[in-house]
């Protein structure tokens, strides 16, 4: 099937547990069941190959423990994610390493990410060490030189010390290194969030150009829906360990339908300065541990209705390839937004009892 | 303007004495903040923006030290205070709001406890009374069941609810300032919405201006009335939002706008400043931006700019040194 064989990566219904019991004796003596908290819960999507794919939402919603699942940081509890074909969710640490080297990952903190006692030079040379792919010490000295280039550093940057760079170099020392193995899938995990917006743009034109040059193929994880809608191709949006809507890029943000997408793009701060007010919602992301009932968005939707808080709404695809998990958008009680605009009237009324038990 | 501004920076600067000689972090900041208006400071890390801050309400970390200038609030000189009396002004007079509202709380207090002894420690109030006040506070910052949270430690807050008890501290002896160091930055976006809007409306309702720092251009756009743009320790651009967000004059303001992405404006590309602000240590001559503007000439390199006037705005820049003193109308450029 043609359509097979674009696809690089095909993840379905993946769920990712963590046990957050205390322990034993004390469950014992109160009388307390096991807690799990599902980071994520179900969810599925497929990457075309040299396109990019985002995964949006707020902190907790469980979008970097996709990412952590997809390169294998995270077991999963269940679910398939294929790469090229083949299941990786299944492999042990030995099968996965040939396919490791095709998937690499970019982190958000640029000063965390990199071994402080390492020359830059080592720190990039390393996958090309771990997965011997040159043997000649001044094969990989030039490699690592053309890589430094590669992302707009010079090579003799390579003798020093990550200390020495500012966030924005060291971020492109990160892609260095995440391209030394010659991927052709990079998962960049808020790889601009802890920078400058000036730096940002640096960043995001070289995270362009490489695409373009080497045909990569991004599952980027961003909180910030303008540079999603400059780097992405198709968008998910995530909400409480779940894909509330899923687009292209162009869709979502002409039309976004689910409430959760509509209340995020509403309170992007206006740059254009045109004045609309914005209706901010009320409410928090609720405890991932102890969810609402039925669709996890309930107490903060404007729109929800009885069914909303019984019944868990499934993702269901539109005429225009757009994906949305909402009772309402399903049964048509939610207005439409108007298109080309993200202007919708939220009424803020039924908050007050999700702000009630918030963490209390 | 006739009224008197409330704060007045003049010529402030900021040294930092270390074995490698002085190393100036802030030179020459002057600007002023008029009653019940919202003043934006942004700037990307290190441009001495929250350093500018914390001048303000007089808690420079040392060795960073006051070597120049002067700070007035309601024409009384401030920054030459000792201790003790500035004490009593940073919290009745000038409120603060700091980005990470778990670190601005002390965890081993009720969030009660820490209200009531700011509201003691700066009105004369029973400490019943400042219960009943502390409740009023909780209640306008649109915490739910204020009577019950307000026995509760900040660990049993999440974040947005955090930052609205912050809020509510800053406002506690009903201050003329608020200096808000970075408020959203620490949240989520959609909670982000909220704690502006409720700055917003409180700063209208209580009448207190507002130095708000941030590296959110999109935070400012919606909140100030005018805007400073700091690069290197000093002030870029300063005026009116509208003007400095739509048709800034200096090329450091128009590459900062240029970068941020904005959805609904395709492009392949964002505009990008190559290379990256200057080090204190290593601050080039002239103009501080000279290295990475595209527009740099011969005088840039030698002569440091100063703010000059430009319709409602001010602006250090060389490019613009004809407009501000007669009518020659060609160095704006595209």
């Amino acid at each position: 099937m043609p359509e097979q064989a674009r696809t690089l990566l095909n993840v379905s219904d993946i769920a990712c547990h963590f046990d957050l019991s205390p322990p034993l004796l004390n469950r014992l003596l109160e009388r307390r069941g096991p807690q799990v908290l599902k980071a994520v819960d179900g969810v599925s999507f497929s990457i075309p190959r040299g396109t990019t794919l985002a995964i949006v939402g707020e902190s907790g919603c469980g979008k970097s423990t996709v990412a952590r699942l997809i390169v294998g940081l995270y077991r999963t509890a269940r679910g398939r994610i294929e790469f090229d074909g083949v299941d990786i969710g299944k492999l042990d640490r030995k099968a996965m390493a040939p396919l490791r080297r095709r998937l690499q990952m970019i982190f958000q903190d640029p000063y965390a990410s990199l071994n402080p006692r390492w020359r830059v030079r080592d720190i990039i040379a390393e996958p090309i060490r771990a997965f011997a792919l040159l043997s000649d010490p001044a094969a990989v000295e030039a490699r690592v030189g053309e890589l430094l280039s590669q992302v707009g550093l010079s090579p003799a940057d390579g003798a020093k010390y990550p200390h020495e760079f500012s966030g924005g170099q060291r971020q492109r020392i990160s892609i260095a290194r995440a391209l030394a193995s010659e991927p052709e899938f990079l998962v960049c995990d808020e790889p601009t969030s802890a920078l400058d917006v000036s730096v940002q743009a640096q960043i995001l034109n070289l995270m362009k150009d490489l695409q373009r040059r080497l045909g990569l193929t991004y599952l980027f994880i961003s909180h910030n829906l303008a540079v999603v809608y400059h780097v992405a191709d198709a968008v998910a949006v995530m909400y409480l360990g779940r894909m509330v809507e899923m687009a292209p890029v162009k869709t979502l943000f002409a039309q976004p339908r689910h409430p959760y997408t509509r209340l995020l793009l509403d309170t992007i701060p206006d740059l254009e300065m045109s004045g609309r007010t914005r209706m901010p919602v009320a409410g928090e992301v609720p405890n991932p541990i102890d969810p609402p009932s039925g669709c996890t968005f309930h107490p903060r939707c404007p729109f929800a209705r009885e069914r909303c808080k019984a019944e868990r709404p499934e993702l269901r695809r539109q005429d225009d390839g757009a994906a949305v998990a909402c009772h309402g958008v399903e049964e048509g009680w939610i207005p439409e937004a108007p298109v080309g605009s993200n202007v919708v009237p939220l009424v803020a009324h039924r908050n007050n009892d999700l702000q009630g038990r918030s963490k209390a | 303007m006739s009224t008197q501004p409330l704060l007045q920076v003049e010529h402030l600067r900021i040294e930092f004495p270390t074995r490698r000689g002085t190393l100036v972090a802030i030179d020459d900041v002057s600007f002023h903040i008029n009653p019940g208006e919202v003043l934006g400071v942004v700037g990307e890390s290190g441009a001495g923006k929250s350093l500018t801050g914390s001048a303000v309400i007089g808690l420079l970390e040392p060795p960073g030290r006051i070597a120049g200038g002067r700070i007035l609030l309601e024409g009384r000189r401030i920054d030459d205070l000792p201790p003790p009396e500035m004490r009593r002004i940073r919290g009745r007079r000038i409120g603060a709001i700091f980005q990470d509202p778990l670190t601005s709380l002390n965890p081993l207090y009720t969030v009660g406890q820490q209200l009531v002894e700011t509201i003691t420690t700066h009105l004369e109030m029973s400490p019943a009374q400042a219960r009943r006040r502390a409740i009023e506070l909780l209640a306008e910052v649109g915490i739910p069941a204020p009577e019950r949270r307000i026995d509760h430690y900040p660990h049993q807050f999440s974040g947005g609810m955090r930052q609205r008890v912050v809020i509510a501290l800053a406002l506690c002896a009903n201050p003329r300032l608020i200096v808000a160091d970075e408020p959203t930055t620490a949240l989520d976006v959609s909670i982000q919405a909220q704690i502006i809007a409720l700055l917003k409306r409180l700063c209208r309702e209580h009448g207190a201006a507002v130095m708000l720092v941030t590296h959110d251009m999109g935070v400012i756009a919606e909140t100030a009335d005018r805007v400073a743009v700091m690069y290197a320790g000093r002030i870029a651009e300063i005026g009116p939002v509208r003007q400095v967000v739509k048709e800034a004059l200096h090329p450091y303001t128009r590459g900062l706008m240029g970068s941020i992405p904005t959805i609904g404006r395709d492009v392949e590309r964002l505009t990008q400043i190559d290379g990256a602000m200057p080090r204190l240590s290593a601050i080039p001559r002239g103009c501080a931006f000279n290295p990475r503007c595209p527009h740099a000439f011969e005088r840039c390199h030698r002569e440091r700019p100063d703010p000059l006037a430009v319709g409602a705005t001010r602006v250090a820049c060389w490019l613009h040194a004809s407009e501000s003193m007669t009518e020659t109308g060609e160095a704006a450029d595209a």
